[in-house]
């Protein structure tokens, strides 16, 4: 493995404090996961991939805008990852460049009229920069 | 008993219900609820990367904001503050664990704030309101205050997320918890297990991806009518508004479902302890739960 495709695998590390080299990809994290079927990689193919550094594969990948953060698969991991906190070091790598996930004036006006500040203000912390 | 008492940005809007039943109801149990003095938002969310110590200071502030009631005298001696809000409960108490964990991390976010406040001491504990029934009240004294026991109403507790997990900020045991059961039982009520209670309602996804959390609430809202309840207890406004008003969602998606009721645990208590329409603010919740209340117990 060349020394660049270690750098995501780093980055995590030093963003969330977990070392994914523990993960015996056991899958627990995926079954648990209350929203994995929407996900184009469940979460122990992302573990696996950041694991092998193939970055680019997970950055583009849309799994960690769907997670809930629920820590359903933190509580079950034989392993004790908090998965939350990965996607949470992912996402943080993509929006410290910058990169929001969604655009606030997008969102229709009526639904914003709705929507509660609770709702408004956890989806801004979890999908702006 | 005077008790400081974080209110967040949603109890003053649309989950009003929850305050005005809450604060109600505790003055019933000889609690008085003091509202912060210049709280501020908390972020709604924890913020977990490990360098990320500038979205710790909202919740920090407020944490400091209880010290100086104490100071002030406003309190005497109560260094805890109680949090209504499922969302908030868990952010106040990671971000007070995680500055409490490392004394650098305090004294880093003390130098911040220098200019303008008092440094926090990491000395205050954040409690959600359920605790202080069952620990410092007692369900047993709830239960004397009962003044219309809700005793056909089949209630299913619904936890959610952050109430529980991850497990050391859990208020109770984090695979079965009792807590809500407990304080339902009090009241009256027929409490009715579900196998979706501590599962998650879909979160702030609501806001960009409405689809998927009306699924989430069409699974967890179809365990509970399986399981034969009349109707859903919460104590977030994030998931009540997922559960309750995403119904509206629900039923464009399932046209066949049949909506329930939703309501938050304090407005049980206020309904339970017969304090009046004015604090139990039903209008505030989206599936009308006049209809099956004046079926089951007036």
């Amino acid at each position: 493995m060349v020394l660049e495709d270690r750098k995501l695998l780093e980055k995590i590390k030093e963003l969330s404090g977990i070392d994914l080299s523990v993960c015996m990809q056991c899958g627990i994290c995926s079954g648990s996961c209350p929203a994995v079927d929407q996900m184009d990689i469940t979460p122990r193919m992302m573990v696996r991939l950041i694991q092998l550094g193939r970055e680019k594969e997970v950055l583009d990948s849309k799994a960690m805008w769907i997670c809930l953060s629920c820590f359903t698969c933190y509580a079950r991991c034989p392993r004790e990852i908090d998965f939350a906190k990965l996607g949470e070091a992912l996402r943080q790598v993509r929006l410290r460049k910058g990169l929001d996930y969604i655009r606030i004036s997008e969102i229709p006006e009526e639904e914003f009229k709705k929507l509660p500040q609770i709702a408004l203000v956890s989806c801004f912390r979890k999908f702006t920069s | 008993m005077k008790i400081p008492y974080y209110p967040g940005c949603t109890l003053k809007t649309s989950a009003k219900n929850l305050e005005v039943s809450a604060l109600e109801s505790a003055k019933v149990l000889g609690v008085e609820l003091v509202e912060l003095p210049r709280w501020n938002c908390c972020g709604a969310v924890f913020s977990m990367a490990t360098d990320d110590l500038i979205h710790q200071l909202a919740p920090i502030r407020n944490l400091i904001r209880v010290q100086e009631m104490n100071e002030k005298g406003i309190v005497e001696n109560e260094n805890r503050v109680v949090v209504l809000c499922s969302m908030c409960f868990n952010t106040l108490k990671r971000s007070n664990m995680f500055v409490k964990e490392d004394k650098e991390r305090l004294e880093k976010i003390n130098n911040f704030l220098s200019d303008t406040e008092e440094p926090y001491q990491g000395n205050i504990e954040v409690i959600h309101f359920l605790e202080l029934l069952k620990n410092d009240i007692g369900f047993d004294r709830v239960a004397e205050k009962v003044k219309k026991p809700l005793k056909n109403l089949k209630i299913a507790p619904y936890y959610g997320c952050l109430l529980l997990r991850p497990e050391e900020i859990a208020i109770d045991n984090p695979q079965s918890p009792k807590v809500l059961e407990n304080l339902l039982e009090a009241l009256g009520a027929t409490v009715v297990d579900t196998q979706f209670k501590t599962r998650c309602c879909g979160s702030y996804q609501t806001v960009n991806r409405k689809e998927l959390v009306a699924e989430l609430a069409y699974d967890i809202l179809n365990q509970v009518k399986i399981s034969g309840a009349d109707c859903v207890v919460t104590s977030c406004p994030l998931c009540m508004f997922n559960l309750d008003t995403r119904q509206e969602e629900v039923k464009k998606a399932h046209p066949e479902f049949k909506t329930i009721p939703v309501f938050y645990f304090t407005q049980l208590m206020a309904l339970a302890f017969d304090l009046g329409e004015s604090f139990y603010r039903f209008d505030l919740n989206y599936v009308n739960p006049k209809p099956l209340l004046s079926e089951k117990i007036f």
